[in-house]
């Protein structure tokens, strides 16, 4: 990714064209998700129907995986749903960011919405020119809405010609890209710690709780683990 | 399935919207950005392990660990997303072809 965006001193066709740049350029990486996307939610049992329809109205990596991960373990809808939501939480923060930013209002707020992303997200608030924020928010998240679909019908339709998934490892694709996605987050001890703890409470739960509850388990004690250490440490 | 992609859309999209509509003085709550810090997380990390070490509601230690490990030490040494995809379904692709 290029740091072009703190330079402030340049002409508004340079700054654009650094800003739709990088847009494409995340748009092509996180298409290469979207192909393992769409394989792998075909081969945890959806169609490829509603393999597209999770990446046109979902829209958000990690709360798909998610989906598709606990209902290929045979969970229920509504755990699904909830883990799904759950990992959606941090848009909203994003969100809050950019509402100051972006100022938008009635429809294009809803449109907007669909669009707050980790990538958009990131991509505009790297710039300081309020300008180049708005157009690297808008431009990002349309490049990778886009491809991120293609390579998810790419990758569905690509499933079904696919011999054995275990023979070619597939089933590791999915915890292979969880931690890829996972590790730049880990920074610092606490954070460690709190992945450690969660995986292990998962894989405690596993024997007692229906498929898909593990998750949501670790994922809210881990939580509440985490705020009661700080909460002691402080005192 | 369609439950839950719909449920879960909802879900996801109404998060997205409330960013960008609810006043400043409740997300900028210290606790609130810590916790939607953590969430991630401690969800990925514990689907990471259910998916690897999981066989219904069994706890096995299989191709599948074997080629977790090879996924997290490439992801480590900051290997690019798809290297450490191949890297970890090669290995247990490898692993049940010997085995």
């Amino acid at each position: 990714m290029s740091t072009t965006g703190t330079i402030t001193d340049r002409s508004w066709p340079q700054a654009r064209a650094a800003v739709l740049r990088d847009a494409v350029g995340v748009g092509v990486a996180v298409g290469a998700l979207g192909l393992s996307f769409g394989a792998l939610s075909v081969l945890a049992g959806f169609t490829v129907a509603q393999t597209c329809a999770l990446s046109l109205l979902m829209f958000s990596g990690a709360s798909q995986f998610a989906v598709i991960g606990v209902m290929g373990a045979g969970g229920g809808a509504l755990t699904g749903a909830a883990t799904a939501t759950l990992l959606g939480v941090r848009n909203s923060l994003y969100g809050l960011n950019l509402a100051s930013l972006l100022r938008l209002r009635g429809a294009r707020r809803l449109v907007g919405a669909h669009l707050v992303l980790d990538e958009s997200s990131a991509m505009a608030m790297a710039r300081t020119d309020p300008r180049e924020a708005r157009l690297a928010f808008w431009a990002t998240g349309i490049s990778v809405f886009v491809l991120w679909n293609i390579a998810t019908l790419a990758g569905a339709l690509g499933a079904h010609v696919l011999p054995d998934p275990e023979a070619l490892g597939l089933d590791v694709a999915a915890p292979a890209a969880f931690v890829a996605l996972l590790l730049p987050r880990l920074r610092g001890r606490r954070l460690w710690a709190l992945a450690v703890a969660a995986a292990v409470i998962a894989l405690i739960m596993v024997p007692l709780l229906p498929a898909g509850m593990p998750v949501l388990v670790a994922g809210l004690t881990a939580i509440v683990a985490a705020f009661a250490v700080r909460r002691a440490g402080d005192r | 399935m369609w439950t839950a992609i719909l449920l879960g859309t909802l879900g996801v999209y109404l998060l997205k919207l409330v960013g960008l509509c609810v006043p400043k003085s409740v997300l900028e709550q210290p606790q609130v950005q810590e916790a939607s810090a953590l969430l991630p997380v401690a969800l990925l990390a514990a689907l990471v392990a259910v998916q690897t070490f999981a066989a219904g509601h069994d706890l096995v230690i299989d191709a599948r660990a074997a080629g977790f490990a090879v996924a997290l030490v490439a992801a480590l040494l900051r290997a690019p997303f798809l290297l450490v995809v191949a890297l970890g379904a090669g290995t247990a692709a490898v692993l049940r072809l010997i085995t």
